[in-house]
């Protein structure tokens, strides 16, 4: 079989060297833009091919490396890393026809972004614990050097910040992996990193625990969660538009990926035992990040906090252990990556005319930029959770789905919702209405066809899984339940079976 | 069939919303009006069936919209829906025919058609839902299509700000109402109405703290949309929207949707009499607490807010008396005269070049004899004098609440009191408006509106008159048509004999003595000026906004700027203080970097012969 996934996470890195040595430089970023469509042609092929009622992984590819350690090139996918590599796919191409404003060093900018977007394919497909890490570890880098080199004003302190933080919790994980790996040797006579020969071992409750939260403090720090998530406000400020595209749209997914990927599966009884209490760190997130949302004066802080609030949800979605949450954080992945995603691209072209972000600074501006105005608005709406759109499918699950079993948590979560449309429609009351009180505001011009090209798919994508979520939710199931019913094979928990799907509850009870 | 009637306005919207612009006026207009006309015209014959005894209720299902929640897109189309949908389309139908007149000018005409058709499709969604997932949609779209219309004209800071917080006290409500949601999904796996209803009394324990609870939940949603106490404070504020808007969405339909959505689930306060009992009384509270506050607004559309917070409350008090087809008959009957009633103000303030203070009025009758011959209707029909619409559908409300005895006659008599009241506020605002001398600014010439605005007033006028005869104690017809939808119900009925007669005789008498009271204090010159402290805090409604913003808003700021200020001190103030205690510790380590391998070496050799000690102390790895 053709290897499609190698095919999809090497192109963007051979594609940045590509582009390291175009040699004209106002074409580096359409031929950049052009080689990033391609990722996003493979990930289409893949989301298409895509079996639905399957829960293993598909198009699976297994080349060993080091045979001694099990290290190889190990992967597939399922349902849980299905759409955020089209969500990956789709934004680097979006971010980078959003670059437009960037002047300097033009190649080593696009080069970092197709990189980045190797580290962060490699992350979701990688079944050999060692090459998630490798992959975990290379998104750091380009990360570094967008934040470090094309930020603004504080970029420095943010960059590093961002850098010393998540390579903190990388070193706990690397720790829990290795760990893993000889725990293997002992009992297959075989060290491996390989996921499936992970999840046959037979690890004590003690070990479990240890084991959690090492990998559970790296992907809490990448969440971010409560109290760990001082370093996302400050990178998303200094970062350039396409950083924080990337970084709030995919980046941060890696840490609710790897709970589910590794912490629920690997570690079931140290899940079950502990999902109260993550739950409720997600749920004090839930409430924390969008109260101190409100106040902030600059509105890419003010999104950054929101962030924190929806990563909650996602999180308060996963250890809630049901098929109805977990099914919810998945889909609220991609719909807060599509919905923050724009709000952060939105941003950017309202600084690229005013070098602002600061609330104050506007005021009026839906008679300026009636377009932009509108765009903002559908997109604030997304977050919000207007039923109709996307935002709302992953909120409504994730509510319904957790009070099934965290009923407390829930309630406190969904006052929640009371919360995003306080902090996003007091923001747009004073950036968009109003008379238009400041000179510098009165000219301003409404988005440019370019502009809207980038937006107009996002919002699309917006609609049509608010309205239709079924194709994106047929494809999460199968494996959601598959790992729901890990946990119910190998401890005590028992789901709650409310709303299965008719044929999937008979294929789970057969 | 169902799903049609929901994709003519919607596609209007979505049609208006490319296009508008460009067609612009009056074109848009009559587009934004054609579709709603058309899932009237088709609803209509749909409807038929259920008032001959043949049709019956049935569920469409769209599609599959979030499985493993079980929820369909599914449509419900009973004699309940079917009503609320003929009421939505029919009111809106006239209500965008008078936008065209009302309109005509503003640079955003076609936008305002857009968003006024994206409303009738929500408010459809809302009322057809065959669950509560559905009815949820509905439920938040007329909410955004509230915030879009409220602050329409953006420009104004007051607009944009009541926009606001119509939707975040709305939201307020759905917290509640989404923890009911929550408690209906884990109690019966489903948000389906028909599995929901069917085992409600099987799976529930009646009066239990389930279904309490759930449906105590369920009416804080219902007082966010329906203004009702203690989340009616966002109405009066809403009236910053284009008149049109506060007739359609903020008076006769969107508002409804708490009294709808208590109808709706009647087997379920079926078995939880406490809850139906607090629906009750938050209704009659509210009803006599906005009537007194509508007594003293000099803005005239502030005087029918209330009025519309009060007269939701009588649809309240009806519907927790388990009297559903006399609280959905009154949905309707108010549906007619309060349309009338702001479309005609509306007509008054066009006329007045945007003057809305009553006491700059007077003496109108003669220059808008069309306005005011309609709203005369209008004014007697709310005041409960009959034979006109109003009068039936209060009366009925009244007669029921009084024949459940014990602690609800308590109730009715707050219902009669608020009678009286809403009749003289009434009077006091015809008699403001349209008798006495003219008290009009300089430069002021009011002038009839154009027919494109009269007409609908006229038809809306006839309806007010003559909509009550649908349902007489001699001829219950709107009571056989919902009996269907009520079908597991027990209904509360008035009591037999001569009770009814003496309480409508009494209710009359209230309303005339109302009128007359109004008619006497303010038909006379100068009229009574109302300037002293007591009129003004009860006009600005015993200020609750200031209590709420005392009590909550501001509490809720502080706590806001409190967590940033500890966000940024003391959480990553943690972590900058060990970033730098790292620093330190490596500035005070960095004299061991000599440079010299010899010492690296001797380190290296040191920390190898540790470890294997203590590896070997504790047995081997």
């Amino acid at each position: 079989m053709f290897p499609v996934i190698a095919f999809l996470v090497l192109i963007p890195a051979v594609a940045a060297a590509v582009v390291m040595v175009v040699p004209r430089r106002e074409l580096v970023l359409p031929i950049g833009v052009a080689l990033s469509l391609l990722p996003l042609g493979v990930a289409g092929y893949i989301t298409w091919e895509f079996q639905k009622g399957e829960a293993g992984f598909q198009f699976a590819e297994q080349v060993t490396w080091y045979e001694p350690w099990g290290i190889g090139w190990n992967v597939g996918i399922d349902g849980v890393s299905l759409l955020l590599i089209g969500l990956t796919a789709l934004l680097i191409p979006i971010s980078l026809v959003a670059s437009t404003a960037i002047t300097e060093r033009v190649k080593l900018y696009v080069a970092s972004m197709l990189v980045l977007e190797t580290g962060l394919l490699g992350v979701f497909v990688s079944l050999d614990l060692l090459v998630f890490f490798v992959f975990f570890e290379i998104v750091l880098v380009p990360m570094y050097l967008l934040i470090g080199i094309w930020g603004s004003g504080n970029r420095i302190y943010a960059a590093v910040k961002f850098f010393i933080y998540t390579a903190f919790g990388s070193a706990l994980l690397l720790a829990g992996i290795l760990a893993l790996g000889i725990m293997a040797g002992d009992q297959t006579g075989s060290p491996s990193f390989d996921y499936e020969t992970l999840l046959t071992l037979d690890i004590s409750t003690t070990a479990q625990r240890w084991l959690f939260l090492g990998f559970a403090l790296a992907f809490a720090i990448k969440v971010p969660l409560f109290p760990l998530h001082t370093w996302l406000p400050d990178a998303h400020t200094e970062a350039p538009t396409a950083g924080s595209v990337i970084l709030a749209g995919v980046l941060l997914k890696l840490g609710t990926y790897g709970f589910i990927r590794f912490n629920l599966t690997l570690f079931p009884q140290a899940t079950v035992d502990w999902a109260p209490w993550i739950a409720a760190i997600a749920v004090f997130g839930i409430i924390y990040g969008a109260v101190v949302a409100i106040v902030q004066p600059d509105v890419k802080r003010l999104v950054a906090y929101s962030s924190v609030s929806h990563l909650g949800f996602i999180v308060l979605g996963i250890f809630a252990l049901t098929n109805q949450g977990l099914q919810g954080g998945v889909i609220q992945m991609v719909n807060h990556g599509l919905a923050t995603g724009a709000l952060f691209l939105l941003i950017g072209m309202v600084y690229e005319r005013r070098h602002t972000r600061q609330i104050s600074d506007f005021g009026g501006l839906a008679r300026v930029m009636p377009v932009y105005a509108g765009f903002f608005l559908f997109t604030a709406f997304a977050s919000i959770g207007l039923p109709g759109l996307n935002g709302f499918i992953g909120e409504f699950k994730v509510l319904l789905g957790s009070y099934l079993t965290l009923p407390g948590h829930a309630i406190v979560a969904a006052f929640g919702v009371v919360l995003a449309a306080v902090y996003l429609l007091w923001a747009y009351e004073r950036m968009f209405t109003g008379p238009v009180d400041k000179p510098e505001n009165s000219g301003l011009r409404d988005l440019r066809p370019r502009e809207i090209a980038v937006l107009v798919p996002i919002a699309a994508l917006i609609v049509f899984l608010g309205v239709y979520p079924k194709p994106a939710l047929e494809r999460i199931e199968p494996s959601v339940l598959h790992i729901l019913e890990r946990i119910e094979a190998t401890t005590d928990y028992e789901v709650p079976d409310f709303g299965r799907t008719l044929e999937l509850a008979e294929e789970g009870d057969g | 069939m169902v799903g049609l009637l929901i994709a003519f306005p919607l596609a209007g919207a979505l049609f208006l919303l490319a296009f508008g612009r460009r067609i612009g006026e009056p074109v848009a207009g009559w587009i934004g009006s054609a579709t709603v006309a058309l899932s009237f015209v088709v609803a209509l014959p749909m409807a038929f069936g259920f008032l001959g005894g043949t049709g019956h209720a049935e569920v469409e299902e769209i599609y599959s919209w979030i499985p493993s929640l079980g929820i369909d897109f599914a449509l419900l189309w009973d004699p309940l829906s079917a009503l609320m949908t003929l009421v939505v389309t029919g009111v809106g139908t006239l209500i965008h025919l008078y936008s065209i007149g009302y309109m005509h000018g503003d640079e955003r005409f076609g936008r305002f058609f857009t968003y006024l058709n994206l409303f009738v499709a929500s408010m459809l969604i809302l009322v057809l839902g065959a669950n509560f997932a559905v009815l949820f949609i509905g439920w938040e779209l007329v909410g955004l299509c509230s915030y879009l219309l409220i602050s329409f004209w953006f420009t104004r800071p007051s607009a944009a700000a009541a926009g606001k917080k119509a939707f975040v006290v709305n939201r307020i409500g759905d917290f509640g109402f989404l923890i009911g949601l929550m408690i209906v999904f884990a109690t019966f796996g489903t948000l389906s109405y028909g599995p929901v209803f069917e085992e409600a009394p099987q799976v529930l324990v009646s009066g239990g703290a389930t279904v309490t609870a759930i449906t105590l939940l369920l009416l804080v949603g219902a007082a966010g949309k329906s203004a009702q106490l203690p989340l009616y404070v966002w109405l009066p504020d809403a009236m910053e929207g284009p008149t049109p808007v506060s007739a359609l969405i903020h008076a006769a339909t969107m508002v409804t949707a708490g009294v709808y959505m208590v109808a709706r689930t009647a087997p379920l306060y079926e078995l939880a009499p406490v809850s139906a009992g607090i629906v009750a009384t938050v209704g009659a509270l509210t009803a006599l607490l906005a009537a007194t506050i509508a007594v003293a607004q000099r803005d005239i559309k502030r005087v029918l807010a209330y009025s519309t917070i009060s007269q939701l409350g009588y649809m309240f008090m009806a519907v927790g008396a388990a009297a559903y087809v006399a609280g959905i008959f009154h949905l309707m009957t108010h549906a007619f005269f309060k349309a009338l009633l702001f479309l005609g103000a509306g007509s008054v303030i066009h006329g007045m070049a945007d003057e809305q203070d009553m006491f700059k009025m007077g003496g109108l009758r003669r220059v808008m004899p069309w306005t005011f011959g309609t709203m005369l209707v209008a004014w007697l029909a709310i005041s409960g004098i009959p034979p006109l619409s109003g009068f039936w559908s209060k009366d009925e409300i009244l007669a029921v609440v009084y024949g459940r005895g014990g602690a609800w006659v308590a109730l009715w008599a707050v219902g009669i009191v608020t009678a009286g009241l809403t009749a003289f506020y009434m009077t006091r605002m015809m008699v403001l408006t349209f008798w006495g001398e003219k008290r009009w600014d300089e430069g002021v010439h009011p002038h009839e509106s154009p027919s494109s605005m009269v007409v609908p007033l006229g038809i809306l006028a006839v309806a007010s008159a003559v909509g009550g005869f649908i349902n007489t104690p001699w001829r219950l017809g709107l009571e056989h048509f919902l009996e269907p939808s009520f079908e597991a119900i027990s209904l509360a009925h008035p009591p037999e004999g001569a009770v009814p007669w003496v309480l409508a005789i009494a209710s009359v008498a209230v309303g005339a003595l109302g009128i007359a009271l109004g008619w006497r204090r303010y038909h006379r010159e100068p009229v009574p000026q109302e300037r002293t402290e007591a009129w003004q805090t009860v006009e600005a409604g015993y200020r609750v906004d200031d209590l709420y913003g005392d009590t909550l808003v501001l509490p809720g700021k502080a706590l806001a700027v409190i967590s940033a200020v500890v966000d940024k001190r003391f959480v990553d103030g943690a972590v900058n203080g060990v970033g730098l205690v790292v620093k330190k510790i490596g500035a005070a380590l960095k004299p061991l970097q000599t440079g010299f391998a010899r010492s690296y070496g001797l380190a290296v050799l040191g920390g190898t012969v540790g470890l294997l000690i203590w590896f070997l102390s504790r047995g081997g790895f």
